[in-house]
Parts: structure tokens; sequence; C-alpha cells
């Protein structure tokens, strides 16, 4: 005799709770689709389908100001995402492996960046930016002007707290013995970190740096307010291009961008979800 | 016989605690010696120091005589054997054993001669590459041992090593460490909690409880002369008895039964006299009892059959005791609701603080 397991009638409650899960995708991923589709199209306007075509593809790569952009997003995205990952990974460490004067405090600044609302940042970072500058033209006669350095610092700034975020908790799981166990094996405190922290941090120091990554190319609103004559990321150029009118080029590029934001936080879940941690079939001896 | 550990008037304090409390001890070379108490007691705080991850508020702390308390991990002769082993989980076997020696920037070709050594020691030579996370309980313990006398310390340290282990194995770990101990020669400094563990391996024996070293001495010492009711208590089953002291030979039960003890406070003091159950006897009221022995009658309450042995407790104006008693021919077996006469060695009563 066989049991047949899972064969029964559905309830109403059931056909409901499936038709909701089916919208939600639907009410995500609808717009995206018909952006893709829309990249495709042969036609000068965006809402007229004519016929398949690879040609706002093409000009994305012939334009001089996409390239111009791109070029600048991926100089700012490479300097924030190093220098926050290596800044963020130091404050994680500091946070989880010491007791100081003001840590709770300290920890609970570090979010901020995450909690604020990224106009206020913007604002914020503008009038930094603008008084730190008009201070120092008064006392060393230096004044640097918006542009790269600006947009990077910004990026820098928030950035930091998604790697401390993501390294902590990686930290978090690891045993702070293991620690004391290569002090005790005559490691110095950097041989320690470098043979034994790092190595067992690493996945979650590379997710936060593609978090960074990420983050960063994306950026719109603070980069807006703290960018300079010709230092337009691409994000900020495709925002520009919208106010303009929409053209299927806008398609194209961000049909691109996408692309590359989805590659990159693919990767970085890859790298969390440590292929280490799986549970390996014990061996007998 | 040097010593190869001194302390002098440690103390640590946490916060306003005392986590170890003005501690005095010497211990010798290739001793194995053994730090017990309860959780808390202070034992895994005072091996934390010898190890240096923790630095004493104050006292001195010498390894060979040379002064240590301040020094870090990486600059002191010894190594510790981790209660959860912390293996490095990246790492294979023998890259977990020779870490300490690559870090001592040991020739290539001697870490590859000296971890064999020491795998071959604790038997693991056929899993030299496996990765660390693959091995038994068992396996990871002899892996931390390894990784620990690979690096030939003066002084080998081991935090409730076997506490994660299943009872046989534990049992085969402790003749294992005790053989291995001999062979090697090298100092053991072992924390437990467990008392049996303590008793069958330890040249000496350091009890200590709220952050104090109570009593220090060989295992027999600690069993049959305990020096204080905390250490009386804890090793082993007791029969605490309430009493004052009548003079320098016997001291009256809170019964008013004057017993046979050496004591040593001032007649009139309150004290407990504390004698284990497998040194009391019981006799029927028809038999003779020896009159040099300690004699308290009372009423048989529970009788708890152990296979090899049967516990009773007798109710008697003094307290009940409990004794232990042999299963084998020649032992009288006595019913519940018996009056019987429990009686003991004048040799065998230790008396205590009360």
């Amino acid at each position: 005799m066989s049991v047949t397991a899972g064969i029964r009638p559905k309830s109403p409650a059931e056909r409901l709770l499936a038709t909701n899960s089916w919208l939600v995708f639907a009410f995500f991923y609808a717009p995206i689709l018909v952006l893709v589709v829309f990249s495709f199209n042969a036609n000068d306007n965006v809402g007229i389908w004519t016929e398949p075509s690879l040609r706002w593809y093409r000009e994305v790569f012939q334009d001089q100001a996409v390239l111009n952009a791109l070029k600048n997003s991926l100089i700012v995205a490479a300097i924030s995402t190093v220098a926050s990952t290596i800044l963020g990974t130091m404050a994680a460490l500091a946070l989880e492996r010491f007791r100081f004067r003001g840590q709770k405090f300290y920890d609970g600044l570090l979010y901020l960046p995450i909690i604020i609302p990224e106009v206020t940042m913007a604002v914020m970072l503008l009038l930094f930016f603008a008084q730190g500058f008009q201070w120092l033209d008064s006392t060393i006669g230096w004044s640097p002007t918006f542009g790269l350095g600006t947009i990077s610092l910004s990026h820098i700034a928030f950035n930091i707290s998604f790697v401390t975020v993501v390294v902590r908790a990686r930290l978090g799981q690891m045993d702070p013995r293991l620690e004391e166990a290569a002090a005790d094996l005559y490691a110095s405190r950097w041989q320690a970190f470098r043979r034994v922290t790092l190595p067992l941090i690493m996945p979650g120091v590379l997710g936060g740096a593609l978090l960074a990554l990420t983050l960063s190319l994306d950026d719109v609103v603070i980069t807006n307010f703290v960018a300079g004559p010709g230092s337009t990321t691409l994000p900020v150029y495709v925002f520009g291009l919208v106010r303009r009118g929409v053209t299927p080029l806008i398609n194209a590029v961000s049909v691109v961008m996408l692309v590359a934001s989805m590659i990159l936080v693919a990767v970085s879940f890859g790298f969390q979800r440590d292929p280490k941690s799986r549970v390996e079939p014990s061996s007998r001896s | 016989m040097s010593d190869a550990v001194t302390l002098q008037g440690v103390s640590k304090v946490f916060g306003d605690v005392y986590a170890v409390r003005d501690l005095d001890l010497a211990i010798g070379d290739g001793e194995f010696f053994s730090l017990l108490g309860p959780s808390g007691c202070g034992k895994t705080t005072t091996l934390r120091m010898i190890a240096g991850f923790e630095f004493p508020t104050q006292g001195s702390l010498r390894l060979h005589g040379v002064e240590m308390a301040l020094q870090p991990p990486n600059q002191r002769p010894v190594n510790t054997v981790f209660q959860s082993y912390a293996l490095f989980p990246h790492m294979t076997v023998e890259e977990n054993v020779g870490f300490g020696l690559r870090m001592k920037k040991v020739a290539g070709a001697e870490i590859v001669e000296r971890v064999r050594r020491a795998l071959d020691m604790v038997q693991l030579t056929h899993r030299a590459t496996a990765s660390s996370k693959q091995l038994s309980g068992g396996q990871q313990q002899r892996v931390a041992l390894a990784r620990a006398l690979v690096n030939e310390p003066e002084v080998l340290l081991l935090d409730e090593p076997l506490g994660a282990l299943d009872l046989k194995l534990r049992q085969a770990m402790q003749t294992e460490l005790k053989d291995l101990q001999e062979r090697v020669g090298i100092t053991f400094i072992y924390v437990t909690h467990d008392q049996e563990e303590a008793l069958t391996m330890s040249d000496r024996i350091g009890v200590m409880n709220e952050g104090r070293l109570l009593q220090v001495g060989t295992p027999q010492d600690i069993y049959e002369q305990p020096t204080s009711r905390f250490v009386a208590g804890f090793i082993g089953e007791i029969n605490l008895l309430p009493a004052t002291i009548v003079d320098h030979e016997s001291v009256r039960l809170a019964g008013g039964r004057l017993v046979a003890a050496t004591t040593g406070a001032a007649a009139g003091s309150e004290v407990t006299v504390a004698v284990r159950p497998e040194r009391l006897s019981l006799f029927g009221l028809g038999e003779t009892v020896p009159a040099r022995l300690n004699a308290v009658r009372g009423r048989i309450v529970r009788r708890v059959y152990f296979g090899d042995v049967f516990y009773y407790d007798v109710d008697t104006p003094d307290g009940v005791i409990e004794v232990k008693e042999e299963n084998r021919p020649g032992v009288a077996l006595h019913e519940i609701g018996e009056e019987a006469v429990v009686a003991w060695d004048p040799a065998a009563t230790t008396v205590v603080e009360s």
C-alpha cells in the first residue's frame, strides 16, 4: 500500500496566498521586464515598439558623455570601495575585539549613515565641504574644488557603515579563542590577524567590499550634491537624461547598470555564504 | 626539582570583583599539577594569567625564575590546549600542528620532521592532510595536544580539555594524557572541575574556591586530610557533622556523644567533623564494636543499591550519616528500620572549621 502525499485539494486561503506571491513578483519585475524589452527597440520613441535591434547598445558605447560618466563612476567606485573596506574592517575589529571608552556611542554613530535619509546626508556633506574648503582657503590658501575627490570621500563616508555591519556579522561568528591560540603559538598581533583572523573573515570582507562597490556605482542623490563640473557619474548622468526626456538610450544604459549590479550582488551573496561552512560528510577512521 | 612556575601574591581584579585573590603557588618541573574547583572559582583565570591572555592586577609570575607577569602570550615558553580546542578551521591538521614552528621561523625541513613526530605521538599521522573540521572530537583533542607539544614548551596548560568528550573517550584520554606527560616530561597544569580527573591524573592538586587557593597537596592529602570544610565537601562524598572541641584528642558531636579525633583549635570551638562514607561500618546491635572505634547509634532510614555497594542513611542524634558498605560476602546486609551502630577509626576523622 502506498501513501499518496501532498495530493489534497488546496484551500481558498492557500490559493489566495499563491496569487498574492505572484502579484508581488509581477509588481517587482514587470517594470524591469518592460525596460529590458524596450532597450532592444529600434524606434527613436521609447513607447512605440517597431522591431528588435541592438542600436541603443551600440550608441551607449559610442556616446562620449556616457563613457566619461562610466569612467568617473568606476574611478569613484574603486577608490571608495578600497578605502571603505579597509576602514570598515578596522572599525568592525575595534568594535568586536576591544573594549574602550565611548564604545557604545561610536557603535551608534556608525549606524547613522544607514539610518538617516540620503538627502539629509547629501546636504550635510555639501555644507561640510563648502565650509571646509572656505576654511582651508582662508587658513592655508588651498582651495580645493568639488569633483571626483569629494564624491569619493562622500562614498567612503557612507560605505564604511555598510562594510562594518557585514564584517562584524562575520567576526561575531568567529571564535575569539582562535586569536588567542595564534598568540599562544608565538604569533604577533599582526601575524595573528594576517594568518588567522583575516582568512576567516575574508568572506565578510569581500561581501562588504562588493556591497560598497554596488552602493557606490548606484548612488545618485549624494553624488549629485557633491559632484563638480565634469565629474558626473553614470547614474547621475542617466538622471540628467531623464529630465531632458526619456530616450531609448537610457533604457540601454539602465539595463547595463542593472546587469552589472545584479552580478555584483550575486557574487557578494556567494562570498557571504561560506562554502566551507556547509556540512561535510564526516569521515570515519 | 626547580620550580617551573612560581606565583607570588597574584591577584586579578575584573571591575571590582576579585577573580583571583593573593595566590601563592609553586609548581615543580615535570609535575602534573591540577587546579580544581567549581566554575567561577578563578582556576581558569589563573591559567590564563600563566598563558598571558590576562595580566595580573598585582603580584609576580615567574617561569623557571624569569619574571613573565606582563609578557604577551607569544613571548612565553608555554602552550595551551583550549577547552574548545580552537583548531584553525581553515588549515589542515599538519598546518595546525606546524603553526607555532612557522611563527618561530624554524627551518622548513625541521618543521616537517617535528610535525610528523608530533602527529606520530598522538597517532594521527594518517589524518595529516585532513581538514581540521573533518575530525571527530577525540581526534581534534589530539591535534590540539600535538599542536601545543610540538613546540616543546616549558609548561603545557590544559583548560578542561576533556570536557567536550563523552564519558568513555574521556576515561581513555585521561590515561593517554597521563602516559604522554610521563613520556615527554613537560610540566602540565591542568584545569578541571572534575574531581575524578584531578585525583587520577595529578601529582599534586590545588583546590580553589572564590578566587582563593584553599589547599595544595597530593591527591591522597586532599582526599584524606582536607583542611577546610569546602575542600572536604567538594571532593568525593563526605559526612559533615557539627561538633565542639573538648580537648586535643576528642570532640563532642551535636547529639552529645564524645568521639576521638585529633584537633587543633581551642577547647570549646565550634567545628565540623568530616568522615567519608566508605570509612564507616555498620554493626548490628548484637555485635561487639571494637572499643578503639568511634561509634554512634542510629536507625537505618534508607538503603540504596548501587551494584557494587550499598548506601545506607542512618538517622542518629548527631544527624543523618551516610554509610557506604561493599556488596560482598562477609559484609552483613541491614534492613530499613533496623537499629544499628555506625563505627569508624579515629584516624579517618577529619576536623575542619564549622
